[in-house]
């Protein structure tokens, strides 16, 4: 762990390498939740195996929370860090003219979706480990869809949701494409067709997220 | 005899160095860690030379007023440096270099340094790309040449339009290296403020540490000068606005001779002064005129229309201008050296062909390389009948490529975009070829004190061609210094550590500080900066591009009438003990209100044109520079005496024995 | 033109600043931002004032010197260029102009806008430079053809001129755009190579050693640039870290 976080540049990548790994998961958890809406029994189907396959409640589920974790313990590390570098600020700064909004406020927009990861657990994580644990309720392969549409009768909710995908987008925007040159990806350095594919996904996933809480909100009865 | 021994060997002129490299004392590797010496000035020979005594086995220290090594003048240098490589299979030779460089210098300078330069040069190619200096390359991969003033082959090796930078970069990185090792200490922001005698020779240096005011002690077995040119004694100049004469000018006064202090190179391609404020000027590379053609309107009721705006040169008609290099040399046309192209200028715009609002510019206009490299981009592109707008806009592209950066230089300063205008420029104070006096090892009148680099006034006799400058600095650093500064401290190892609790670093602290006082208790009426200008404007209109020995005399007086009025009444505001920047200015004004004298004085002894001195009462029927060397084939070394009108001149004959003395002719 | 300057003033090191508001008249648009504040500092002398301190040398924007931060930008409003080389005539008439030194840990400030810049120096101690010692017969230059688009490349990189303006510019003060850019000089040429696993180890471990922040590329360094140094070099610098952390 200590040759993970002994350099900046090591820092660096920890950060990337477990933004890239919870991309993968995002894009995972998309395809799965959009059959939601194009193909309930599959969507039923997939969440049964998710949720009672040993391998994916045993090994894939920790690893991605220790991914979670790591991605932003260490965010906000060296977000204290950086803050340390410049002890006293500029009476007048101005970063628009040089940097994006997004790219200086990672730690805002993290933050806000790990709150909003802190809303999601408890809707379906929490709710799930009841089920399965607490109530030791019998496993019902038909019970996910409802559980789901159900959630996103709440306006108040489905506003959250959005908004937090919003965020999301934002950080997408600027770490998904950010990873690469922390990696020192040499698709960096020849031409933005990189950059080009990451924002396009960054905007494309978040949105899908959102279309589909709108559109159950929509089409529950 | 004269008390000068410039300790040149005997033998064929090809052969001195490498005899002497093999005569000379060395000193064996253990005592050589038992030895320290102290580098005053941190750019190419300063930092090349503290860098090659540390590899060598000697602690250094090293001194530079900047906050870094790396913020020298010499990273200003933009056109490149010359080798004689012959890469280019033009006939280049090392005598060829030694002889260009001897003509240019219109034959001023000691054969034998000259030479030994010439022979070292291609080394010094050679050992920056081992370093790592990115120079530019052809397709190939080999390295890339371009040609220069005053000469008829192309040996200039360059980095785009910072030839200076890179080579400094690499000095700097060869330093690091010694630093990271613990073999240079270097102390930055500090400046030498006196040299320590101890029985006759350099044994330290007294410094201020410029962040804290402190004054400090440091002692060597050597002591080396490398700090530099004084060209700032005309307070507008193409140096750097530290740039000064101190550590020079202390040296000197402790005894060492100051020698040719009036030849003084003003570049002919500078952007030209905008107005009261100037503070300093920037100079735009010779390479330029590689592809630039200079001139002035033909008719005065034309120059007189420009200058009052009421004309613009672009629209002048070809036959109305007057290419005046090309019509007077028509062989090296606008590759004439630098003084011959300076003074043709000034006699232009003093006729009152001038084409900016002063009546102090020319014309440096591209327009027919964008047609001629237009012409051959087309025709090499399969444009085979490109229109002549097509071909001038395939020839900006190229002229781009080769110079865009000093094109985007001179449109932030000047205003004016130089695609679509000509430019405008004037020669303006950028080297200066005088210096300390030192032999063939050299070492100054004190022993034990050596000079590199412009601090010297070794190699470039009465002019210096382009892309010589950082040759030299580094040919002393790398290869020369690092040897001959071995013969001296050969006897020097028995000596053990240089103490500084001594009387005489007792007595050099205590001047110090005296004089510090005094700049600090002035009656308080006039800032620095206000003599330093005046100063300059003396120079300049005195000592400048043509004298004349009504001027000298009269520059002489003047010069040392401020002096007087400075030491009564400069104003130096804050205290001594911090960071102060107007007493920085005031210690070095100070020695250039000295210099400035000695300068004039120099002017007036020498009565004769040769290189950057344009004596008026000398020359030819047309106008060009006229040589006696009967009577002035020497070098002028002068002894320092505090009213630097009575300094005592000394001469070193100049002997010729293997070029004939011409008359410099670019015709 | 009339100009209101708000500057930071700070007497020493250890001493406390504040920003001071000078009115400022007379000021033509040719005039270079420095030549402006010489004009200040003119000024305050002859009224018995202390001047403004700041760094500057060579005025051609090469050496590197000079360092404001200019109404919240380094180097000023003008991209590609240093404070020495911006001109009066980017301004107009009544405006305020707030001049800050760089603000970074690795950067405390010695008088005013002057600050200490002597963490990049020992960045570049720690290895950016070829180990290779001064003899009069290193082999012939032309012995080692470097391709012209690395060349070039290696040039580019080696342009920097170490003013710090990136680090200036970074909401996190870091120092990566410099440090990559002479890792990167050497990692283009063949004569770098060598030693490229040790450079790069331990130019990057005094970077941090500095106390400059981690970089969050954000590109500002880039836009700051006064020599347009590319965050790519940042990329290939990464690159060469992990190669030199894995490969050894």
């Amino acid at each position: 762990m200590s040759a993970l976080v002994k350099s900046s540049l090591a820092r660096k990548w920890v950060m990337a390498l477990s933004g890239l790994f919870l991309v993968i998961f995002l894009t995972q958890h998309f395809v799965i939740n959009i059959t939601s809406v194009i193909a309930p029994d599959t969507f039923n189907e997939w969440s049964h195996f998710m949720g009672y396959n040993p391998l994916v409640q045993f090994v894939a589920q920790p690893i991605l929370i220790g991914g979670l974790i790591i991605h932003f313990i260490m965010g906000i590390v060296l977000d204290f860090q950086n803050r340390k570098a410049r002890p006293i600020k500029y009476a007048k700064f101005s970063g628009n003219s040089n940097s994006s909004w997004v790219s200086r406020n990672m730690i805002i927009t993290g933050l806000v979706v790990l709150a909003f990861l802190g809303l999601h657990m408890y809707d379906f994580w929490v709710h799930e480990m009841t089920v399965k644990y607490i109530n030791v309720q019998p496993e019902d392969a038909t019970r996910y869809l409802p559980e789901l549409k159900e959630k996103f009768v709440n306006p108040v909710r489905v506003g959250i949701y959005v908004v937090s995908f919003i965020l999301l987008a934002m950080h997408l925007w600027h770490g998904f494409n950010s990873s690469f040159q922390s990696m020192g990806a040499k698709a960096v350095n020849q031409g933005d067709r990189l950059r080009k594919a990451t924002y396009a996904w960054s905007v494309l996933i978040p949105a899908g997220f959102i279309f589909i809480a709108l559109y159950h909100y929509f089409t529950h009865s | 005899m004269s008390v000068l021994d410039s300790k040149v060997p005997k033998g064929p002129l090809a052969e001195k160095w490498v005899n002497h490299k093999n005569h000379i004392n060395l000193v064996n590797p253990v005592n050589k860690r038992n030895i320290d010496v102290i580098v005053v000035g941190t750019g190419l020979a300063g930092g090349s030379a503290a860098a090659t005594l540390a590899e060598l086995g000697y602690n250094v220290k090293t001194f530079c007023y900047n906050d870094s090594p790396r913020r020298a003048h010499s990273i200003a240098a933009q056109g490149g440096i010359n080798a004689a490589k012959n890469y280019q299979g033009d006939g280049d030779s090392n005598y060829r270099l030694f002889y260009d460089t001897i003509k240019g210098g219109d034959y001023r300078s000691r054969e034998a340094n000259v030479h030994r330069l010439a022979e070292v040069s291609s080394n010094i190619i050679d050992q920056c790309v081992a370093q790592g200096v990115p120079f530019a390359r052809e397709y190939g991969g080999l390295l890339d040449n371009r040609s220069f003033g005053g000469v008829l082959v192309s040996r200039t090796f360059y980095a785009a339009g910072q030839t200076g930078q890179q080579l400094l970069l690499g000095a700097y990185s060869a330093l690091n290296r010694q630093i990271n090792r613990g073999k240079v200490t270097p102390f930055n922001r500090h400046e030498m403020l006196d040299l320590v005698k101890v029985d006759g020779k350099a044994r330290g240096i007294i410094a201020r540490n410029l962040v804290t005011g402190e004054i400090e002690r440091h002692g060597a077995h050597a002591v080396v000068i490398a700090s530099g040119g004084y060209g700032n004694v005309f307070f507008l100049s193409t140096n750097a606005m530290g740039s000064n004469v101190m550590a020079a000018w202390r040296t000197h006064r402790r005894g060492a001779y100051f020698a040719n202090p009036c030849y003084t190179q003003i570049h002919p391609t500078c952007i030209p002064v905008s107005g009261e404020h100037q503070s300093k000027l920037t100079l735009m590379s010779e390479s330029l005129r590689n592809d630039g053609r200079i001139w002035v309107p033909k008719n005065l009721e034309d120059a007189k229309a420009i200058r009052e705006g009421k004309l613009k040169g672009v629209n002048l008609k070809e036959e109305d201008r007057d290419y005046y290099l090309e019509r007077r040399y028509p062989a090296f046309g606008n590759l004439v050296p630098r003084d011959v192209a300076s003074r043709a200028a000034k006699e232009r715009c003093d006729a009152g062909y001038g084409v900016n609002k002063t009546g102090n510019a020319v014309y440096l206009d591209f327009e027919a390389s964008f047609l001629r490299y237009g012409k051959i981009e087309a025709l090499t592109h399969g444009q085979k009948d490109a229109s002549k707008e097509e071909m001038i806009a395939l020839g900006k592209k190229v002229i781009e490529k080769k110079y865009g950066n000093l094109f985007d230089m001179y449109r932030n300063i000047a205003d004016e975009n130089p695609y679509e205008v000509p430019m405008k420029i004037f020669p303006a104070v950028h080297y200066t070829m005088g210096g300390l006096w030192v032999d063939y090892n050299l070492q100054t009148s004190i022993p034990g004190c050596f000079a590199a680099g412009e601090a010297n006034f070794s190699d470039h006799g009465a002019n210096r061609l382009g892309a010589s400058a950082l040759m030299q600095g580094l040919a002393d650093g790398y290869f020369v210094l690092p040897y001959t500064i071995g013969d001296y401290l050969a006897d020097e190892i028995g000596t053990g550590a240089i103490s500084t609790e001594t009387a005489e670093f007792d007595q050099a602290e205590k001047d110090t500080r005296a004089r510090i006082e005094k700049l600090m208790n002035g009656a308080g009426t006039h800032s620095v900066d206000y003599y330093h200008k005046k100063l300059g404007l003396i120079m300049w209109n005195k000592c400048g591009m043509s004298r004349n020995a009504t001027d000298l005399q009269a520059a002489m007086d003047e010069i040392a009438e401020l002096r007087a009025d400075f030491w009564k009444n400069v104003k130096v505001p804050g205290t001594a003990d911090t960071k102060n920047q107007e007493l920085e200015k005031a210690g070095r004004v100070a020695d250039f209100l000295e210099l400035g004298e000695l300068f004039a004085k120099d002017a007036l002894e020498r009565n004769e044109s040769c290189g950057g001195h344009f004596r008026e009462e000398y020359q030819t029927a047309d106008g060009e520079a006229l040589r006696d060397d009967v009577n002035y084939a020497y070098v002028s070394a002068w002894e320092y005496n505090e009213n630097p009108r009575d300094a005592k001149l000394h001469k070193e004959e100049l002997v010729f024995e293997n070029v004939e003395l011409k008359t410099r002719s670019y015709k | 033109m009339k100009l209101t300057l708000k500057i930071w003033r700070q007497a020493g090191p250890e001493a406390k600043g504040k920003m001071v508001t000078y009115p400022l008249d007379g000021i033509d648009g040719d005039m270079s931002f420095l030549e402006m504040m010489d004009i200040l500092n003119e000024n305050l002398i002859n009224q018995g004032e202390v001047p403004v301190e700041f760094d500057h040398d060579c005025r051609e924007g090469i050496c590197g010197s000079c360092n404001m931060m200019i109404n919240g930008q380094p180097h000023g409003p003008q991209k590609l260029t240093t404070t020495c080389q911006l001109h009066m005539r980017k301004f107009n008439d009544g405006d305020t102009i707030t001049i800050e030194p760089w603000r970074a840990a690795a950067f405390p400030v010695i008088k005013d806008l002057i600050v200490d810049r002597s963490s990049f120096d020992r960045i570049q101690q720690a290895g950016a430079y070829v180990s290779v010692n001064t003899s009069g017969n290193t082999q012939d230059a032309n012995s080692i053809p470097i391709k012209k688009a690395d060349a070039d490349e290696a040039f580019h990189s080696a342009t920097c001129i170490g003013c710090g303006a990136c680090v200036a510019a970074c909401k996190n003060a870091s120092a990566m755009l410099f440090t990559s850019a002479k890792v990167s000089q050497y990692a283009l040429l063949p004569q770098g190579e060598i030693e490229a696993t040790d450079r790069v180890m331990n130019m990057v471990r005094q970077m941090d050693i500095e106390g400059f922040g981690n970089c969050t590329n954000t590109g500002a360094c880039m836009i700051e640039c006064p020599k347009g140094i590319k965050l790519e070099n940042i990329a290939r610098m990464n690159r060469e870290y992990l190669k030199a952390e894995t490969l050894g």
